[in-house]
């Protein structure tokens, strides 16, 4: 019989009886039995620390411990590699309150890298996730996936080759990811089904799209609301589409930059938005099914003020190449312009409010284009395109995201 | 009573037991106390929920039960037991989990097969209702059968078995770790336990002084307050059992068994918005032509969890036929694709309308 359990070789120094523990892990042939046992083992304030070097994986991790910090070397020196990964569906799986994780890395997990699951204050800090394979279908879902969390910090952290979203943030509320670089996945950064996240001073770039904002039907959260998107580096997000078929990004245009579907009082400012060869920012409603009666797809109440939009519409890509093959110059915003949608057999409307204010286009005026379909959803054949901006409205911004760990 | 519990199962084993307890210390009662106390014991045995130490025979107010359906877990064969402390009684209820007293343990071993009958114990899984919830403990086995030890971090055991249908399985016996028995056993976040509902229990067992209905048994013994007669509970069918009902009701009937202790309103995967109980009648949240969520590449390129009258484009069957960690369904528990349950499931997508 051959046990997994740990050899024991695990240090633990004791710093008084009721104390906070510090748990020190070691690369090696034990360190998943012995990292595992610790993550189960540990107490309300003791410290998971992983030393610097590379740490080959089986079997995915998981913590169910509140107050427990999760510590590497660096995301350069501490790496926990699932290239050889033969069981579980997350690289890490954290479900527990006030949990830090800082300063290393996850590679190659064979389904989603870390997922935080119904935490309350989940902090991800300097840590890496990627698929160091490059751009591929058959890599992870999501790099950095909190779900069903409140209060959530993501700074200064990387997240890599992911065929869904690299920092994925979904149905949480109060959220802020910051300081951050996502490049090389399908969608750079996203916010989906979520309440209230400041998303701001990132880098997302050499994805498909770079920052994604969206609601969803059919899930225990909609009505996604409340995000400002500000300060960001949203440049060359030109790779071709690499999502598996089915999800909803593969529907995502190549050369995207900032996409808002669905979702109530979306501001996004002082960003910097080239490069993109589609478009730089793209307002659509949700143009599925719809079994909810809790959910409107259409994006709503939308600013758009005081970004500087670089070069865009060079490579368009998805039903946009189609329209600029007709000769229609694709712009730095593109609005569906649906107002109205339909919802248990009957239209259905509310004040859409899409405004656009002191935005700058070096050396040209910044460019609008709606499309002017009628219903949320409808063909494009049905649009009736028109350039003019629209309506110059007042919409209050949401409130800063200020967070109990921050 | 002693006879009772394995009736029908690994009698060479149990003979060796019988043997070994004549010389036994004389019968205590299951230390109810153990049970309750703040943390696990050591060893199974400490419990005193079997008469020997190789738990081959329960001990008094331990009851063996079945399930009409159960979770796949690669053939493995399953001994559960319900422990219920004197004086108190698990109350029915129609459609959920019984309501189990405080002093509760839910006692489930799994076991390799033999070719010669004879059963090796893998681990004994505890499931244990103390004061401020659930707790789930599991115990491995050592080789020699005679003692099963706390082991929260998990194991590996090389095994291998021929299972009911005939198939070879040979594969590292996976025994989850404590966060990995939460991984199932989650509602709202803290651990509950998933078979024992009326209808799951509602069919005959084969106790030693004779097959009983176990809702009849359980109600005569003093273990369940409130069961009406069989006839008027609700029963599950054999999912696997072609003439024990409708494609429709086996199918949705094994999902409810082995997918719905996540995919509810509460449990784990109720983020995916796929709900698989029995008792949810919205197809759409069911998975009919319900687009993925956060599936992934696990979506292997299909639009729709169910795809009526299209099994090869309808991602729930295709997860069960993955053994890819990133894609397969269920995340945990098995290694090997349940053929029958493809069968089945491939069939009702096949006839959907």
């Amino acid at each position: 019989m051959r046990w997994a359990l740990a050899a024991g070789a695990a240090l633990v120094f004791l710093a008084g009886a009721a104390e906070a523990r510090t748990w020190r892990i070691e690369p090696g042939p034990n360190a998943q039995a012995e990292l595992q046992q610790a993550l189960i083992e540990a107490r309300p304030g003791d410290t998971v620390r992983l030393d610097d070097g590379r740490y080959v994986l089986s079997a995915g991790l998981s913590l169910d411990v509140d107050r427990v910090t999760i510590r590497g070397e660096g995301h350069d020196r501490t790496i926990l590699d699932f290239s050889n990964q033969r069981q579980g569906a997350e690289g890490l799986m954290v479900t527990s309150d006030r949990v830090t994780l800082r300063d290393f890395a996850v590679e190659n997990a064979k389904g989603d890298a870390i997922k935080a699951q119904g935490c309350d204050q989940i902090s991800f800090i300097r840590v890496r996730a990627e698929w160091t394979g490059g751009p591929s279908p058959n890599n992870g879902a999501y790099g950095l996936y909190p779900v069903n969390c409140t209060n959530v910090l993501i700074e200064e952290s990387i997240a890599r080759g992911a065929s869904d979203a690299g920092i994925y943030v979904g149905q949480s509320r109060n959220i802020i990811v910051r300081a951050s670089l996502a490049e090389l996945n399908v969608a750079g950064i996203e916010i989906e089904n979520s309440f209230n996240a400041d998303v701001y001073r990132n880098t997302t770039t050499r994805n498909t799209g770079g920052i994604l904002v969206f609601d969803l039907p059919g899930l225990p959260q909609v009505g996604g609301h409340s995000v400002r998107v500000f300060e960001n580096r949203i440049v060359d997000n030109n790779t071709d589409n690499f999502a598996p078929e089915g999800n909803i990004v593969a529907g995502v245009p190549s050369g995207t930059g900032v996409l808002v579907m669905a979702n109530r009082n979306v501001h996004i400012f002082d960003n910097e938005i080239g490069d993109n060869g589609t478009v730089n920012v793209m307002l659509i409603a949700y143009r599925g099914e719809i079994p909810d009666t809790r959910y409107n797809p259409l994006p709503r109440d939308i600013v758009i003020r005081d970004n500087s939009f670089g070069r865009v519409g060079f490579a368009p890509d998805g039903d946009l190449a189609a329209l600029a093959q007709m000769g229609v110059a694709l712009p730095d915003v593109i609005w569906d312009g649906a107002e109205i949608y339909s919802a248990a057999g009957a239209p259905q409307t509310e004040p859409v409010r899409i405004t656009m204010q002191n935005n700058a286009a070096p050396g040209r005026a910044p460019t609008f284009l709606s499309l002017g379909v009628p219903v949320a959803g409808a063909a494009l054949s049905e649009a009736q395109p028109r350039m003019e901006m629209p309506p110059a409205a007042s919409v209050e911004a949401p409130a800063r995201v200020r967070l109990p760990q921050d | 009573m002693r006879a009772r519990a394995l009736a029908g199962f690994a009698i060479a084993a149990m003979a060796l037991c019988l043997a070994a307890l004549a010389g036994a210390q004389a019968q205590r009662p299951v230390n109810a106390r153990l049970l309750l106390g703040d943390a696990p014991a050591a060893r199974l045995s400490d419990y005193r929920l079997f008469l020997d130490s190789g738990a081959r025979t329960p001990n008094a107010r331990v009851t063996p039960y079945g399930l009409n359906t159960e979770l796949y877990a690669d053939g493995a064969v399953k001994f559960r037991y319900v422990f219920i402390p004197p004086g108190a009684q698990a109350q029915y209820h129609e459609s959920e989990v019984f309501a189990f007293p405080v002093g509760t343990a839910l006692i489930k071993t799994f076991a390799a097969p033999g070719a010669d009958g004879t059963m090796r114990f893998l681990e004994t899984r505890l499931l244990i209702h103390r004061d401020d919830g659930w707790v789930a403990y599991p115990y491995v086995w050592n080789e020699a059968q005679s003692e099963a030890v706390y082991s929260p971090i998990g194991a590996e055991i090389p095994v291998a078995w021929r299972d009911a249908a005939g198939d070879e399985h040979a594969l590292a016996w996976r025994v989850p770790n404590r966060n990995q028995c939460k991984g199932c056993h989650d509602r709202d976040g803290v651990v509950a336990p998933i078979g024992p509902s009326a209808r799951n229990l509602n069919r005959d067992y084969p106790y030693a002084e004779g097959a009983a209905n176990q809702l009849t048994y359980w109600a005569t013994l003093g273990l369940l307050a409130g069961a009406p007669a069989p006839s008027d509970a609700p029963r599950a069918p054999d999912a696997y059992a072609a003439d024990d009902a409708p494609l429709a009701l086996r199918a949705r009937t094994y999902l409810d068994v082995n997918c719905a202790h996540c995919h509810n309103p509460r449990g784990p995967a109720a983020t995916s918005g796929l709900d698989l109980r029995l008792a949810n009648e919205a197809a759409y949240s069911w998975g009919v032509m319900k687009p993925p969520v956060a599936a992934g590449r696990a979506s292997a390129g299909m639009a729709f969890s169910i795809e009526p009258g299209h099994p090869e484009r309808s991602i729930l069957l295709h997860r069960m036929e993955s053994l890819d960690p990133g894609v397969m369904m269920p995340e945990l528990g098995r290694q090997t694709v349940d053929a029958r349950a493809v069968a089945l499931i491939r069939e009702w997508i096949a006839e959907m309308e």
